[in-house]
């Protein structure tokens, strides 16, 4: 499936306003991961041509961050914070109740394509630790429990 | 000292307990957007003095004086060649145990505006940008629904402003890799000089100042310096929003006067949690080295903590009580920093996964004493500043020299069957 005829609009429209279409690559792939999900090698082409980039560049762009996805993720992030104030208050325990839930590990997603788990640096709620941030809008979640997350899960993140 | 003072929290008094942001129309009735008001009838020049006599230092992590980084900035057709000069906003933060830039920008936005719109002014600054991690969607939410209101109702004058939502890595948040990021590049920090203000984004003059920095802008405005230096209890200006977590009862953020203590901060928090005895605390995030008991009653500022050995860093308190394994704290650090090395210098890319491995086979139990005498030459060799291109490595190395220091019993313990207190546990 190629890039809608918006999208490729709005990312060319995007080369123009920020400083030259190298400094737009980012947003580039921010919107097409925000349409589909994740990034893949035909949407990855299609950018490097609109915005007249050469595909190894945006792909070693791509590639450097860690909240770009180069694979499919399932409907819903799930970024489970994995800096030493949520480790001290039982971040690990956390991470173990629910990668049993989940049945997969960091980086993997569900057989059902709900969910897909990752660990990430400190996520900034430190004061609801241990903390994730969830779904397309990051919301914050915490103080996570074992016990609560089962109900994490069914309350729909 | 005399007692807190709880009326002047010019900060976060504004902020809803839900931290749900202001309408425009809601801030102004707060008072907002009166100091950018004052602040465009003054000079630049005016403006920089102003910041300098309110002894405003920036909360990035360095505490670099404000007004004297705003002083390197070009007057318009100074520098050579033409076109814009840039204002950064460094919302990156992904420090370790750092949580106070989210509240500014998520339930403050209007506030972190009014701070850019002024050092814009003062910095002779024409377009601003304000970079968001991604993890922070809510903040990049409510600067984006800011700028529009105050573009929409006309309060941004000349000056051109957007954000600019980052996409995860930690190294983006040091300032020469945050502009090699704007400039699409994959962040690796820059050589330093040329300082950014004479070459920075696009090789224009720029200036990066840290969120919590641009949020006390207005205040020194609409107080006036002294009175803003007067909040804090030492020379260091202002407020300080600090945070506290980890092993306390009630981890929270907290505003309160320059040079508070880490006492008052504790009790503040309801205390030390787990066994309510502290073991040691961060002052200020994961690249800063541990202090003890005996530095509870340390002003909490950059000079002070700088002169206790540790740095003040984020002003972001990580707290471990006796029943807390500080090697553990330590190697949980290091696999942070060890996965964020952009890779550009040996000691860095090779040294922190070394450090990272011993670390994590000290609390297995498989560790040698070798292995724990090449961590000591690790922390020896990597820990002194300039030994690497940027400070992230030595921001690595500050956890672990300090808890080998601090605790050098504890890292032997940990050669015969791993980690005690998982043991107890
Ligand atoms: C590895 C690394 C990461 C950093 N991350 C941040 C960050 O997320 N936010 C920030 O304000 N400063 C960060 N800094 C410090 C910046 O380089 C810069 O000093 C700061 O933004 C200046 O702001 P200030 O003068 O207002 O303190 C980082 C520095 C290093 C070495
Ligand atoms: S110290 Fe580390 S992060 Fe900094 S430039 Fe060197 S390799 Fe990159």
């Amino acid at each position: 499936m190629s890039l809608s005829p918006d999208l490729l609009a709005r990312i060319r429209d995007a080369s123009a306003h920020h400083g030259g279409p190298r400094a737009a690559m980012l947003e580039a792939l921010r919107m097409i991961q925000q349409e589909h999900g994740w990034v893949s090698d035909a949407h990855l082409a299609e950018a490097a041509q609109t915005l007249g980039v050469g595909l190894a560049e945006i792909e070693s762009l791509a590639t450097f961050y860690s909240l770009i996805f180069r694979q499919p993720v399932g409907e819903t992030v799930i970024l489970l914070c994995d800096g030493v104030s949520c480790w001290l208050n039982g971040a690990e325990e956390v991470r173990d109740a629910l990668m049993a839930r989940l049945g997969i590990g960091f980086g993997q997603t569900t057989a059902d394509g709900k969910y897909t788990l990752i660990n990430i640096a400190c996520v900034g709620g430190c004061d609801r630790a241990p903390a994730a941030v969830v779904g397309r809008d990051r919301r914050l979640v915490g103080p996570l429990s074992p016990e609560g997350v089962a109900e994490l899960l069914e309350g729909g993140l | 000292m005399t007692d807190f003072k709880p009326n002047t929290l010019p900060l976060t008094g504004r902020a809803r307990a839900d931290r749900r942001p202001h309408s425009l129309a809601e801030w102004q009735a707060l008072g907002g957007y009166s100091a950018v008001e004052a602040a465009l009838k003054l000079s630049p020049a005016e403006v920089v003095a102003q910041v300098a006599a309110a002894r405003l230092n920036g909360r990035g992590g360095a505490g670099f004086p404000a007004a004297q980084k705003w002083r390197f900035m070009p007057e318009p057709g100074q520098s050579p060649g033409t076109g814009p000069s840039y204002l950064i906003v460094n919302g990156d933060e992904m420090e370790p145990g750092a949580f106070k830039d989210r509240l500014l920008l998520e339930a403050l936005p209007h506030q972190v505006l009014e701070g850019a719109i002024i050092a814009a002014h003062a910095t002779h600054a024409t377009e601003a940008i304000v970079l968001i991690r991604d993890a922070y969607r809510p903040g990049i939410a409510a600067m984006e629904q800011a700028i529009q209101e105050a573009r929409a109702a006309g309060l941004l004058g000349a000056l051109s402003i957007r954000v600019h939502p980052s996409a995860g890595r930690y190294i983006v948040g040091e300032e020469t890799a945050l502009i090699e990021a704007l400039e699409g590049n994959r962040a690796m920090p820059r050589k330093r000089p040329p300082f950014p203000a004479a070459s920075g984004l696009w090789g224009r003059p720029t200036t990066v100042n840290n969120v919590e920095t641009i949020s006390l802008v207005p205040h020194v405005i609409s107080m006036g310096p002294e009175a803003f230096s007067g909040l804090s209890w030492t020379d260091e200006g202002g407020t300080k929003l600090y945070g506290v977590s980890g092993r306390v009862k009630r981890p929270q953020l907290i505003e309160a006067p320059m040079g508070t203590t880490a006492r008052e901060l504790i009790e503040r928090c309801g205390g030390v949690s787990g066994n309510g005895r502290l073991l040691t605390f961060q002052p200020g995030g994961g690249a800063t080295g541990f202090l003890g008991p005996e530095h509870l009653d340390l002003p909490l500022d950059f000079g002070h903590v700088a002169r206790a050995g540790s740095m003040f860093g984020t002003g972001t308190l990580i707290v471990l009580d006796e029943t807390a394994c500080p090697i553990g704290a330590v190697a949980r650090h290091m696999r942070f920093y060890a996965r964020e090395s952009c890779g550009w210098c040996t000691p860095c890319r090779e040294g922190l996964p070394w450090a990272s491995r011993i670390l994590d086979a000290l609390e297995a139990g498989t560790a040698s004493a070798a292995d724990l005498d090449a961590l000591r030459m690790i922390a020896a060799e990597a820990g002194p500043r300039g030994r690497a291109f940027c400070d992230l490595m030595g921001g690595a190395m500050a956890p672990l020299a300090s808890a080998l220091a601090r605790f050098g019993d504890r890292f032997e313990a940990h050669l015969t069957g791993g980690c005690p207190q998982r043991r107890l546990a």
